[in-house]
């Protein structure tokens, strides 16, 4: 297993190192909470399974090579006619059209797309991929916990709160199940929307399902049906369903949208949220991506609005949120013959907040001609993604040491 | 076999086989727990928790014989539960390879239009769709057949310990398609023929499945270029094979991670005193286990043209150059026999069968057992299941149900009919695990701690108040046993009858108080209204493309309408579901 470039911890210079002056406290809302959780920070990973086209979300639109290789499928250079054609970022890159809406955050400083980003593991199957991705342990099966669970580990909560009186929201996904990645001993909450975070029983029934459980037994059920009964009360009084998006955000109405929508409820309402998990599905495109328009176009269309809603709702709160999208690898530099793309290498992530510094592409970009690709075929890797989480999670909560800890339980290689 | 030659790695065969042994276990006089504390301990240690009747049932024949039977599931009828599932979940009968004709791989439809034409038509996306709810129909009946069986089997401590060493050996259903077809023969023929086996011949069927092979990579594992082959035994075919094999990127060298998680998982334990190199060595007398047409559904091969025929040594034992097959053959001799085996295998199924921590005592003479029978897994859970740990205060309910033991012991505690549609596994992937789902290779977790935390108690009282309701499918609470007649009996009758049902009558003071009289003594008005009485959207059904084991959906639908309007013994049950008695076993 040949690991090619490793971008030394810092060296991306991705995000700005001020922390954010307001660590204000959140009363309104927090009465129910019994250990004050201040205002923190909150990290909020996104994951695109199925493995994006990177190569048609950052478009290389200066490379002929990419236009060679990608006859049907390509997006057209900047400045032919809007909506069909990258939008350019830097004379080089350029957005899918669909991506439009991020485009007031590139002009803002607040968006950096990182190209040539992924594990440096030459798998092609999604799940061995999306499991290296979500351990933080490329090429190793046997991690347990997921990253953002080490990350919620390795340094207890928000500076001035008590790890042990730690909100029970601290780590939330909006998915089904817990996801990989939050897996681990750091509690955390798997759920498909907030109002599914309820107890499902008239009021008396609540009552005496509490008094099953407020006996003043300590063992671990007592404590954990407790914690849960005051998260119940803390998330209604709340009030997700009064909840009503600021600043004129519009989230889509997909899942998507709706699990966005609900994350920024969260930040909101100063449960104590300090990371926050969805994903998204469909861009495994072997068949009929599309191009400008397409299948592609309208998963890019739905993802790109349901971000740009939760910036726009989040306001000045995006000081202290770090948004970060991933996906498990990038696709085939060639198109194959059903208009699609198949399983490639090297792929690409938008990391957005209002601490990032962006308004530039980051990462090395190793270019497209046949000797410069991975395999001859793929996007070759000239960015670790351990090295853009180590980034991430530093600015968002640690020092260095610890950060490079939460990625890489068995060692990162220097 | 170069078995002999191995120093330590020989051991006296069992002498404990044939006849089902009877009579008291251990000492009976050291036992703390009550005489009915004790069936209903076995019952929810060695079984999925009692159905109604079966307290009184083992009760009347003893504990102890009852026992007995258990560890020797052969003697026991369980035909009724059998002819059951044959007959739900027909898929299951099949090999891999006719479950590939019959229910083909959606990625080989989707090739065949590849082939055909220069894109999908409407006919291929109809075909795939086809194929691809045809396949998932076989994951779903692995994962009801699962529940079904540990519901309705007789042989419960059959399933208890198929549950167990298929999470000992955890393997992920969603890795890829094909998984699917092998997850059939994987706990059929590699686990249940073996689960009160003997440890190496478990361990070995494990090794040469397919599900394994192909879950941690070892199929494709092959000897880095510049190590020496088995030139000798390769015919022209093979020769062609290996220039193939060669030429395939996918194939580029050693893997490691079967043989890291043999280790390290599966019987040394992470402490056991492996180096990394014995990681490499044993990875590479593993080389060349592989398999015949992984995509037609083929089994386990030895393939001479991918080992490495060089010398090695694993563990301080020395493996000579210039075999084959054996050199494997002998790692899991010599990993199956070493000490720290025996004492991670007793290890995790005292863990199992008494506490999340059992006292290291227990622990030792289990470990020894394990070693004196050379491996026989019957004899280790007797040692277990005969000791006082086992039958001590301290053990009573010190377990925490795992979502799939709430589910079905609720199931049966109820009196339900094993489910034959996919909806109860669906509530158990809701609750937290899905049957066959879980992807590292560690398996779920075997203690409390990390299956107790504040979103899982708020699923398990929603669970609660759904099986009462009568949401569960084979729930049906009106028509249990008795149940009639307590309709018109004083609260305090029905309280009482409900604890026996689902406690054990072992039920907390508190508990009872709240049940009887329904009053909140400690939080009164707290909760007013906390309940919304709004119907649920129904969710869209806008399904990410995940994998096909976590899609919890329609658990959710089922799970998550409008509250339940419980009353009189059916709100007595939703309530008593979601107490804390009922979430230890």
């Amino acid at each position: 297993m040949q690991r090619r470039v490793f971008i030394r911890d810092g060296a991306l210079a991705l995000v700005t190192l001020g922390l954010s002056p307001s660590f204000l406290r959140r009363t309104a809302f927090g009465a129910g909470l019994t250990s004050g959780v201040a205002r923190g920070k909150t990290l909020i990973c996104l994951f695109q399974r199925g493995a994006a086209d990177a190569l048609n979300v950052v478009v290389p639109h200066a490379e002929q090579a990419y236009y060679a290789m990608r006859p049907n499928i390509s997006i057209p250079r900047p400045g032919s006619r809007a909506g069909i054609s990258a939008i350019d970022l830097d004379g080089f890159f350029g957005l899918h059209p669909s991506l439009s809406p991020l485009q007031p955050l590139w002009k803002r400083g607040m968006l950096a797309p990182i190209h040539a980003v992924g594990s440096p593991s030459a798998t092609r199957s999604h799940f061995d991929a999306q499991d290296y991705m979500e351990s933080g342990t490329p090429d190793v099966k046997g991690t347990s916990s997921g990253w953002l669970n080490r990350y919620l580990a390795a340094q207890g909560t928000c500076a001035e709160c008590d790890t042990r009186q730690a909100s029970p929201f601290r780590a939330v996904s909006m998915t089904q199940q817990t996801p990989r990645i939050m897996e681990g001993p750091e509690p955390a909450i798997a759920m498909s929307s907030l109002d599914s975070f309820q107890i499902r029983a008239t009021g008396s029934e609540v009552q005496r399902l509490e008094a099953l459980y407020r006996t003043g037994s300590a063992d671990l059920v007592h404590g954990a049906a407790n914690e849960m009964f005051d998260a119940v009360k803390m998330l209604r009084d709340a009030d997700p369903q009064r909840y009503a998006p600021e600043n004129g955000a519009e989230y889509p109405r997909s899942q998507f949208g709706q699990r966005l929508r609900q994350i920024a409820q969260l930040i909101k309402a100063g449960v104590g949220l300090e990371v926050a998990f969805a994903d998204v599905g469909g861009w495994d495109t072997h068949v009929n991506q599309g191009g400008a328009q397409g299948q592609l176009a309208n998963r890019l269309d739905d993802f790109a609005r349901a971000i740009a809603a939760l910036v726009t709702d989040l306001g000045e709160r995006m000081g202290d949120v770090v948004i970060m999208t991933m996906s498990e690898f990038g696709r085939m530099a060639r198109e194959n013959g059903s208009g699609g793309t198949d399983h490639g290498h090297a792929g690409s992530m938008f990391v957005i907040g209002g601490n990032v510094k962006g308004g530039k592409v980051l990462g090395r970009w190793p270019g497209l001609e046949r000797e410069q690709l991975f395999e001859e075929r793929d996007l070759a890797l000239t960015t670790d993604f351990r090295s853009v989480f180590s980034e991430v999670a530093r600015i968002q909560r640690f020092r260095g040491r610890l950060a490079r800890r939460v990625v890489a339980k068995t060692g990162m290689a220097a | 076999m170069a078995l002999a030659a191995l120093a330590g790695c020989s051991a006296p065969r069992s002498i404990v086989q044939g006849p089902v042994r009877s009579g008291p276990l251990g000492s009976v006089e050291s036992r703390e727990l009550t005489a009915d504390q004790q069936v209903a301990h076995a019952l929810n240690r060695l079984a999925f928790g009692p159905r109604p009747g079966d307290l009184a049932r083992i009760r009347a024949m003893g504990v102890d014989k009852w026992i007995n039977e258990q560890l020797d599931p052969a003697q026991i009828d369980d035909r009724h539960a059998s002819s059951l599932i044959a007959s739900a979940f027909p898929a299951l009968e099949k090999d891999a390879a006719s479950l590939m004709r019959e229910y083909p791989l959606p990625n080989l439809v989707q090739a065949q239009a590849r082939r055909d034409g220069d894109g999908m038509s409407r006919e291929d996306s109809l075909r795939l769709r086809d194929a691809a709810r045809a396949s998932q129909r076989i994951v779903t009946e692995l994962q009801s057949a699962k529940i079904a069986r540990a519901v309705a089997s007789e042989r419960q401590l059959e399933e208890v310990l198929v549950d167990f060493w298929e999470n000992h050996f955890s393997v992920f259903i969603g890795k890829n398609q094909p998984m699917r077809y092998y997850m059939v023969s994987y706990g059929r023929d590699a686990i249940r023929p073996h689960a009160l086996g003997k440890f190496r011949e478990l361990l070995g069927a494990v090794a040469k499945s397919p599900a394994m092979l192909v879950y941690l990579d070892n199929w494709q594992s092959m000897a880095d270029s510049g190590r020496p082959r088995l030139d000798s035994r390769m015919g022209p075919a093979a020769r062609r094979r290996m220039a193939v094999v060669q030429q395939q990127r996918r194939m580029r060298g050693l893997n490691e991670n079967y043989a890291r998680e043999l280790l390290e998982l599966h019987t040394l334990g992470v402490d056991g005193g492996y180096t990394q190199q014995d990681v490499i060595e044993v990875a590479r007398a593993l080389t060349g286990w592989s398999l015949r047409a992984p995509q037609a559904g083929g089994g386990f091969v030895f393939r001479a043209e991918m080992h490495d025929a060089g010398a090695k040594v694993v563990l301080g034992h020395r493996l000579p150059a210039g075999r084959g097959l054996e050199d494997g053959e002998d790692v899991l001799d010599i990993v199956s026999r070493h000490p720290a085996t025996a004492h991670h295998i007793a290890l995790k199924l005292a863990r199992r069968l008494v506490s999340d921590s059992p006292p290291a005592e227990l622990v030792d003479r289990a470990a020894a057992t394990f070693r004196n029978t050379d491996g026989d897994i019957r004899e280790t859970v007797r040692t277990i299941v005969s000791s006082p740990e086992f039958w001590s205060t301290e053990a009573w309910r010190a377990k925490v149900k795992s979502p799939f033991e709430t589910v079905v012991s609720a199931m049966r505690a109820l009196g339900a009919a094993p489910d034959t549609t996919p909806r109860t596994a669906m509530v158990v992937a809701y609750l937290g695990q899905p049957v066959y789902g879980h992807q590292a290779p560690n398996g779920w977790p075997e203690t409390g701690n990390e299956w107790i935390n504040t979103g899982a108690i708020l699923n398990r009282i929603n669970f609660g108040l759904a099986a009462a309701a009568g949401r569960i499918p084979g729930t049906r609470i009106a028509s249990l046993p008795g149940f009639a007649e307590l309709r018109t009996a004083s609260r305090e009758a029905q309280v009482d009858a409900v604890g026996r049902m689902l406690f054990a009558g072992d039920m907390s003071v508190d508990t009872r108080n709240v049940l009887l009289r329904g009053e909140n003594p400690l939080a009164s008005g707290a909760a007013e209204g906390a309940a919304s009485e709004k119907a649920d959207e129904p969710p869209p059904m806008m399904m990410a493309e995940g994998v096909p084991a976590q899609r919890g959906m329609a658990g959710r639908a089922m799970m998550l309408r409008r509250p339940p309007q419980l009353s009189g013994l059916e709100q007595i049950v939703g309530l008593a579901l979601g107490a804390p008695e009922f979430q230890r076993r």
